[in-house]
Formats: C-alpha cells, structure tokens, sequence
C-alpha cells in the first residue's frame, strides 16, 4: 500500500503523467521500481530497459522493448512484417510489446527437454492480433540463446505469384522455384553466417555433371551455391534442411539447436494458384520448397523447436472469417500437424492498449488535438475494438 | 335511397378528379381566371346569373356550393350508415378511415387518393361580387385592385397611430408601463406570403408583403396590451419539433439492467438495435464483432456518432440486426434506429440537440428510377449528330 502511495505520487509529480486504468497498476509497480530516476527524462511507463527476450517475464507484459539497431538487419532481413519496418524506419527504434502469447512461447522453449522430438507450437488468431510479431518476438529469443533460426517469412510467397516454375532435376514430377529459394538463401545466410562457416556437409551432393559439393565442406559452401547457382536454389534449400536435421541428431553436436519458424504454414497444405504448362493447377505437394518444408516440419527431429503462424491474410480460396486452425490448415495439415501446442494471440487487453497509446503520443505519432482527450481515445478503442493492426492503420492518419 | 347513394358516390368520385390543393393553385387560379365571380347576391338573380355565367368559367356559384355541402352531409350519413357507426358523431377522422377501407388505393401521390372532405377544404374561397346593382362597388378602396391588403394595412396603421398616442399620453403622465416581454407572442411565427394570400382572397407581391410585415413588426414593438388579440390573429403557432418524438419505451432485463429497442430505415436496409445500459462498450451486429462485420471505417463511424454526440460511449453494449441494402445504407439504418434507442436514456434538452444534428431524420433518399429512353435516371445516351 505505502509502496503504490509513493508511486502514485511520482507519478503525479512528472510532466507527461497520464491517468491508467486501475488494473494496470499492480503490474506497473514492479517495473516502476526498477526504472531509473525520472527525473532525468518523463517517466514512460510504457517502456522497458530490459532488451533481453531471455529476462522478459510477467512483470514486462504489456511494456515496449527495444531491438538493438542492428538487429533488424541481422536477424530479420525477411523476418518483420511490412508495416512494422516503415514504422521502425519513421520512429528510428525498433519497439516490440512484450505480450502472454509470445512469453508462453519462449516460457516452453525454456523449460523443453531437447532430447525428445521437437516441440512444434501454432499461433493463432483473428487478423491483425499480433501472430506474425509473436512470432518474431520468439525468434530473437532464439537467435539470443545462439540458436541456429531458420525463418520462413511467408509460407504463401512460394504457393503464389511464381514468375518461373521449372520441372525439377531431381525428381521430374516436382517444380522449382528458383527466384524464390535464391531469395531465402540469401537471407538466411546473412541471419547464421556464425553458424554456416562451423558446420560441415555429411555427405556428398551432384547438381550438374560438372559440379558437386563433397562431404565435408562447410554449409557456407552449399548456401554460397544455391545463391549463386540459381537454377539448383530449390534443390540447396532442401539439402540444407536434411543438413540440418541429421546435424541435431548427431551427438558430438549437442549443443546446437534449430529453431523453424515459419509464418504462414497453413500454405503448405492450401491450394495454390500456380499453374503448369497445359494450365492444369498445382498442388502445394508438387512444389520442391513445399516438399522439403513439409518433411522439415514433421517432429522426426530433436534437438529443436517449430515455431509457426497460421495467416488467413495472404492465404489462398479461404473465407476472411475463418482463424482457427482446423479451419485453415485443412484436414491433411491438421492431422500432419498433431499434435501441436496452440497459442491463442487476441486482440490487446486494456493494459496493452493502454501502452500502445502511451508508445504513439511518446513518439508523436497522434497529431490530431482530440485524439490526446480522453473522448479520443474512447473512440479509438471503439474504431478499431483493440485489434493491434486496426488500430496501427487508425493511428497512422491521425 | 339507391339513387341518392349512387348520386353520393358519383359525386365523390367527380370531387376528387376535380380536387384542387388548397394552397398555391389559389392564387393562380384567381390571378388566371377573371376577378368577377358568379355568385350572385342582388335579387335578380335569374337575369344576372345568365350573363355572368357567359362571363367566365361558371364552376362554383354560391349555389352550387350550398349543394355540394348538402351532399357532403348527406353522404356522410350514409357512409356511417354504410360502415355501422354512428351516424351522428362521425368525424372526418373516421370518413378518411372508411373511404380509405372501401376505395384501397396504392398509389404513391396521396393527393391523387380518393378523398371526401368538407366542400369548404376543397373548393377555393372565392370574393363575393364586388359591386351593386348601380354597378358602383361596395369598398371605398375597390379601384387599388387590392383592397383588402389595403383594407388590413390601414386598418393596422390606425392601430399604430392609436397606439403611439397612448404611449405619448403615458409618457406625458409619467405612467410610461415597464417594457415586459411580449410573452404570448412567443412560440408562434408571423404569416406566410401564401397564408396571408388565403386569408385575404387575393395575390400580393413579395413587396406588399414585406410592407405588411415591416408594418405588423412596428405595432407589435409598440407593445400595447389591446392589439394582441390581433396580432395572434395574424401569427400562426410553432410547433415545438422535438415533442413529436416518440421514444421507445425504457424495459428491464433479467438482470435488472435496463434496455431499450428501435428500429431504423435507409435505403433499402433494415436494422433493429437494442441497448442494454451498464454494458462496457460492445458492439454486435449479426452474431458477429463490429470491426468483423463493417470493414470499411466509414461504416463503424457512422455507428459511433450518436454515441460520441450524446457522449455515452462506454456505458452501453449494442446488440444489432440489420438486413437488406449493402454495407453503407446498412450503417445508416443501423444509427438511426441507435439514435432513436438512445433517446429513452436522455434528457428532452438532449433529445432537441439530437434532432437538430440530424440523427432523428430517416434519410428519404432512394434509388431513382431508371426511365426509358435514358441509359439511367438520369444519364442520357451518347448524343450523335448523325
């Protein structure tokens, strides 16, 4: 009681003290506590100094982390979603909001037993609740533990709007994409570049009569040839992931794991809009990159963890309305995916939305006069019912 | 009986093709035919009543009036008797109620329905003939062409002049009363152009009648107490516009929250809304989430502008159902029948600002109708020369 008293009054004493639902104030206290003297700058009750997802607990829920600098570069090349970089890009700092879904997740990861096969965990929920950014909040955690992150950043981009669609080498039934794989191979380089140049091929692979990569060669050398040599991308992409897969089995590698995220995996067992030649459609089974996904995502594995998203956005002959992941994965991917962790992610809580208005005045983002009233916010919250991606799109002309 | 009823019918049905709106074809029907009438009040009526008929379009003689109005009762007692009612108390209320049941009529005009009105309300008001049998008229103001505008205006001003010598008076004996609001003035507007054109039989230009009130205004500022009983009987009552509301009634739910429904109209949508009171500011339309159902912001705006207005927006949980229409006249219809729920929960002060920012009118527009010969309503083809 003397402890919320005293807060109550710093927080009257500063400038930009805004008034807070009374059900945030029990989780605001603890990282009150713990902020530096707000006498320096206003006290922002929003933000948290701790930008180690490993440190993130309870008491951070709701609160903005920041990314390091480097990080979106580093780490999610491909990774963030579209509007979150314009925003990063206007508001020169990368800020998460640390929610539940995204604190499950890494609370899992923390405590799993990596001897057992792969754990494999689904978020889910309505559009614009947050997946993909969950999703993204798991990965640092990953890449910060010095896991080795493969990060599909859109399962969708490869089922559609595919310029070249070549018969594949090795096997003839499939098709490769090879703009596509070329793509994600750059990427993934520039994310474990650390990584590729420790690890080895265990065996030998035959691209063309004239090139092969040996065993024993580093993996930098195998992603070096998918870039390069664009016709055989697909093919790289689905040896580095059979790569990986016997490289977490073996024992002298103990400490190495392999985080899959994918964004987006009800695509794999969706339909596609690509066609073949004598314009009969595809199916996702028919594509080399959807093949080795889908082998890739199957829990024969251990030493790891399947991070996924399930997105009605970019998916393909599903109605708008649908979200849960019977409904999206279709039958075959549901059975596939058994069994899974499910992570709900809803829309933002008072307390969230809360922080997220707090984070727009901070950063001048609400220009209009009425929407720093009280009314204004109300209307806010009516507009857009505290959906993350509506309420981003409100606030953008406001 | 037979005869007489057929007689009834058949004049009803000649009255209503014939009917004219009281109103504006007054005057222009006076202005266009000749200002001397048929009826006839000298005794030689025979004689006169030939040439005059030859004069101008013989339609309404006095006569001819006093018969229509002896028709009128009569089919009015037996169109009581016709429906069982009562014969003597028959009001006009129950002769629409009955002539509405017997001749159905769908037709959009309601002025082109079957009507049966007293002949005084159909029949424009006509002068009696102005002059004698000497041929010399009866008003000294005859030759000014409109001499009872002119009657009134010189009747006013002598009020005025009588007035201001009173006040001299008053003002000479220092008794010069205190100037009190002219309170049973007030909730009432002075005549129209065409009312005062009804009142006085004859047309008058927008000149005569800026006169007439410029004139009026100057007697009412004179504030004397005996002119009133005139002056009222120059102004017509306001209506007080937000008392015809009609505000749904205010129940009570299991819970002992209180709720109220309405419904509402646009276009071609129908919604129906109810709001339950102490809610925490949820919205519901078909089942579904307000931000799941109405994509497009416009939509959830319009929703929530009776909320913002009246400033209740987290106090109450909204529950709809709209059908019909598409998306845009779905949110109309859906806050209007809003606005008219919410009136249950305001003030009558409330209820008057809300009726003045427009979200108690039901939009009358709707789609025009697509006419041949024009590609739309109003798009016509292409033109060629050729």
């Amino acid at each position: 009681m003397a402890l919320q008293r005293l807060s109550f009054r710093l927080r009257q004493t500063v400038t930009h003290a805004r008034s807070l639902h009374g059900s945030g104030c029990g989780h605001q206290l603890e990282a009150l506590a713990g902020e530096p003297e707000p006498q320096h700058e206003p006290l922002q009750v929003f933000r948290t100094q701790e930008n180690d997802p490993a440190c993130h607990s309870e008491n951070h829920l709701g609160q903005y982390y920041t990314l390091p600098p480097d990080h979106p570069r580093t780490l999610f090349p491909h990774g963030l979603p579209p509007r979150f970089q314009l925003q990063t890009k206007t508001f020169t700092e990368g800020c998460v909001m640390v929610r539940q879904p995204a604190l499950e997740v890494i609370s899992h990861l923390r405590r799993a037993d990596y001897s057992k096969p792969a754990l494999r965990y689904v978020f889910y929920g309505v559009k614009g609740s947050g997946k993909t950014m969950s999703l993204c909040h798991a990965v640092h955690y990953c890449a910060s533990q010095g896991w080795l992150v493969l990060h599909i950043p859109d399962a969708h981009r490869w089922v559609k709007n595919c310029k070249e669609l070549l018969p594949s080498t090795y096997n003839s039934s499939r098709f490769d994409q090879p703009i596509q794989a070329s793509n994600w191979l750059r990427n993934f380089r520039i994310t474990n570049e650390h990584f590729l140049s420790k690890m080895t091929t265990r065996q030998r692979y035959v691209w063309t009569k004239r090139e092969s990569t040996e065993e024993g060669r580093p993996l930098a050398e195998l992603v070096d040839q998918g870039v390069t040599r664009v016709k055989s991308s697909s093919d790289v992409v689905g040896a580095l992931m059979k790569e990986l897969k016997l490289q977490t089995a073996d024992p002298e590698l103990q400490g190495l794991r392999v985080a899959v995220a994918v964004d987006g995996i009800n695509a794999l067992w969706g339909r596609t809009t690509l066609k073949k030649e004598d314009k009969s459609p595809v199916a996702a089974e028919e594509l080399t990159l959807v093949h080795n996904l889908r082998k890739l995502v199957k829990n024969d594995w251990c030493g790891g963890a399947i991070i996924t998203t399930l997105a009605q956005t970019g998916s393909l002959y599903t109605p708008s309305s649908a979200y849960l992941p019977y409904e999206l994965l279709g039958e075959e991917g549901f059975n596939t995916m058994e069994p899974f962790v499910p992570v709900p992610v809803s829309d933002y809580s008072e307390k969230e939305f809360e922080s997220c208005y707090l984070y727009y005045l901070n950063r001048n983002w609400l220009q209009h006069p009425h929407s720093r009233t009280e009314e204004g916010k109300k209307e806010l919250i009516f507009l857009s019912n505290r959906n993350p991606s509506l309420l981003d799109r409100l606030c953008a002309f406001l | 009986m037979a005869a007489s009823r057929g007689r009834t019918v058949g004049s009803l049905i000649w009255r209503c093709g014939s009917c004219c709106d009281n109103g504006n074809i007054v005057s222009s029907s006076l202005s266009s035919q000749v200002k001397v009438f048929s009826r006839q009040v000298s005794l030689s009526a025979a004689v006169h009543r030939k040439n005059l008929a030859a004069a101008g379009p013989e339609k309404f003689s006095e006569e001819f009036i006093k018969k229509q109005v002896e028709e009128f009762n009569i089919g009015k007692r037996h169109l009581a008797n016709m429906m069982g009612e009562d014969v003597e108390n028959f009001t006009q209320e129950d002769i629409d109620r009955s002539i509405a049941y017997l001749f159905p009529s769908s037709l959009f005009d309601k002025k082109a329905r079957p009507l049966m009105k007293h002949p005084d309300e159909i029949f424009p008001r006509q002068r009696a003939v102005q002059w004698g049998a000497d041929r010399r008229p009866f008003h000294f103001l005859f030759y000014t062409g409109k001499q009872s505008y002119y009657n009134l205006m010189h009747d006013t001003f002598a009020r005025v002049l009588a007035a201001e010598k009173q006040q001299d008076r008053l003002r000479a004996r220092s008794l010069l009363p205190e100037p009190s609001k002219k309170s049973s003035l007030g909730g009432s507007r002075w005549l129209f152009k065409e009312e005062l054109e009804e009142l006085l039989v004859e047309t008058i230009s927008d000149y005569d009648y800026q006169r007439f009130l410029q004139l009026v205004m100057r007697l009412q500022e004179r504030g004397s107490s005996g002119e009133e009983d005139f002056l009222l009987s120059l102004r017509r009552r306001l209506e007080v516009q937000s008392s015809r509301q009609e505000v749904p009634p205010l129940q009570v739910d299991e819970q002992g929250h209180s709720y109220s429904t309405a419904e509402g109209r646009r276009k071609s949508a129908t919604g129906s809304v109810v709001l339950t009171d102490r809610g925490s500011g949820d919205v519901i339309i078909n089942g579904s989430l307000c931000h799941h159902y109405f994509t497009v912001l416009q939509d959830r705006e319009q929703l929530m502008f009776p909320l913002v207005f009246t400033g209740v927006l987290g106090r109450f949980n909204v529950r709809c159902s709209v059908a019909g229409g598409g998306h845009s006249s779905q949110a109309g219809a859906l806050r209007l029948a809003l606005s008219r729920a919410l009136l249950s929960f305001l003030s009558q002060g409330q209820v008057e600002n809300m009726r003045q920012a427009g979200l108690l009118t039901p939009d009358p527009r709707v789609r025009e109708r697509k006419k041949p010969g024009q590609e739309g309503a109003r798009r016509k083809f292409t033109w060629n020369k050729r």
